[in-house]
């Protein structure tokens, strides 16, 4: 490897592996914790370290509207967001993935107002997961920038075709340092390869119109076809980790698993809170007790089949969410109640709501939900960390 | 599974001509041919393309594409068009 290890934030992570790629446009608008993203970005644009269009917007709406018509055009295209911002993209995020522009975005993940909170929960990510984006998390800095690599080969594959969000948790991730292993850009672009995109706008040999009226006589197939695109990813995303490990020596898992084999009881969690989490469970284990923990690296497309093998004969599973969605259950939880139910025995699952609008979520408190579990204390909806 | 181009993308220029629309007309435009002085009102007032054109003259109205909007009929300096229920 070029590269010695460096320390660096994850923002910074993700307008380095930008640099590396070197994509043909990037149309953002800042908010934090995003913005030293796109600040770093612009500056490797100014520099003329890349050879980026950057356009400068004036908002979120219009940055998603901007990048989806470069990508439309045939333009590898990425941007930035977070919370507020990833909300006023709402609009645009569904005609993304319809127009099947395989953009990439990293969103910050941050909480959505009111009460206004900069802080980190998955609010944003989690209001958006139906609009037919891919969502890769990273549980540290290393992995956010390793995302921002891996994403676009993944979203732009002829088999799938689909933009995709690659979530780092704000602040936990986005500004504080980490030792990270950076890649050689020579090997980052040997892997990603030039953008051969799909019918693109400005192929005007072969002249294509995106964006046409659907109406009840096609609508519904053209859906279909983005769920079938998602069943894609998975196999598309595999083998693009696959790939990933033979120039990083990193090795990516659709469901990432720890000291989950022999495990009674085991949590299932996205993002940061799966380092902490590995954290509580050495320590239960040095206590003799059995647990484990899972993250499903890819939260769109769920990796269902694989879900239900990692929580299969478990006596019981805590399923934590940085979400809370009110008068009904959190988003991952209802995806692995989904996707356990394929079992012949289910094993018992638990909710809990954690972490919310920045609530720090201890080591300690994490102990506690298998404690809880074990105990038979868990209830079916927990709310960790709540005061009452 | 029906061959649908992903995304809506439509790849063959100018296949709009062979998509037929007009089948939601409330109401349906009937030339007299016999009052009708081929002045090219209507064919020039169409927002769509269904006025037939042949040498001049005006040979009728393209029912694959009409909606019966009636503006047509509106024009017509002759009253040479009539709009009836369908």
């Amino acid at each position: 490897m070029e590269h010695k290890d460096i320390a660096i934030n994850g923002d910074n992570a993700i307008a380095m592996a930008w640099k590396q790629i070197d994509p043909d446009v990037c149309a953002a608008y800042p908010i934090t914790p995003q913005t030293i993203i796109v600040e770093r970005f612009s500056d490797y644009v100014a520099d003329g370290e890349v050879n980026t269009e950057f356009v400068c917007t004036e908002s979120e709406h219009s940055a998603l509207t901007v990048c989806i018509s470069a990508a439309a055009s045939g333009a590898r295209t990425v941007t930035a967001t977070a919370s507020a911002g990833l909300a006023y993209m709402w609009e645009m995020l569904g005609i993304a993935s319809g127009l099947r522009t395989p953009l990439t975005m990293a969103v910050a993940n941050r909480a959505l107002s009111a009460p206004i909170n900069i802080h980190c929960d998955h609010g944003d990510a989690m209001a958006s997961r139906d609009t037919g984006w891919m969502m890769i998390f990273a549980e540290n800095v290393q992995e956010a920038y390793d995302n921002a690599i891996i994403a676009p080969k993944i979203a732009e594959h002829p088999d799938v075709q689909l933009p995709m969000m690659t979530c780092l948790d704000g602040f936990i991730l986005t500004h504080a340092i980490e030792r990270m292993t950076p890649l050689d850009s020579h090997a980052i672009k040997d892997f990603i390869g030039e953008y051969r995109p799909v019918h693109p706008l400005l192929d005007w040999k072969n002249p294509v119109t995106h964006g046409v009226m659907d109406g009840h006589d096609f609508y519904f197939e053209h859906r279909y076809q983005i769920a079938e695109a998602m069943t894609a990813a998975l196999k598309v995303a595999e083998d693009v980790f696959e790939e990933f490990e033979k120039i990083s020596g990193r090795r990516y898992d659709l469901v990432e698993e720890y000291m989950c084999k022999d495990a009674d009881y085991v949590a299932v969690c996205l993002g940061s809170t799966f380092g902490t989490m590995k954290a509580a469970v050495d320590q239960l284990r040095k206590d003799g007790k059995k647990v484990g923990v899972i993250m499903p690296r890819l939260f769109r497309p769920l990796p269902s089949e694989k879900i239900a093998k990692a929580v299969s004969g478990k006596k019981g599973v805590a399923v934590l969410d940085k979400f809370l969605s009110p008068g009904s259950y959190a988003p991952m939880y209802e995806d692995v109640l989904a996707s356990a139910s394929s079992l012949d025995k289910m094993p018992k699952l638990f909710s809990y709501i954690y972490g919310l609008g920045g609530r720090d979520v201890k080591v300690d408190d994490l102990r506690s939900v298998f404690t809880d579990m074990i105990a038979g204390k868990a209830k079916k909806v927990n709310y960790l960390g709540v005061r009452l | 599974m029906v061959n649908v181009m992903p995304g809506g993308r439509v790849t063959e220029p100018g296949n709009a001509l062979r998509f037929e629309t007009g089948d939601w007309r409330s109401f349906r435009p009937i030339l007299d041919r016999e009052v009708c002085i081929d002045c090219m009102s209507c064919w020039m007032y169409c927002p769509d393309d269904s006025v037939i054109v042949k040498d001049g003259k005006i040979e009728g109205i393209r029912m694959t594409h009409c909606k019966g909007c009636g503006i047509c009929a509106k024009v017509c300096p002759k009253h040479a068009i009539t709009m009836v229920q369908e």
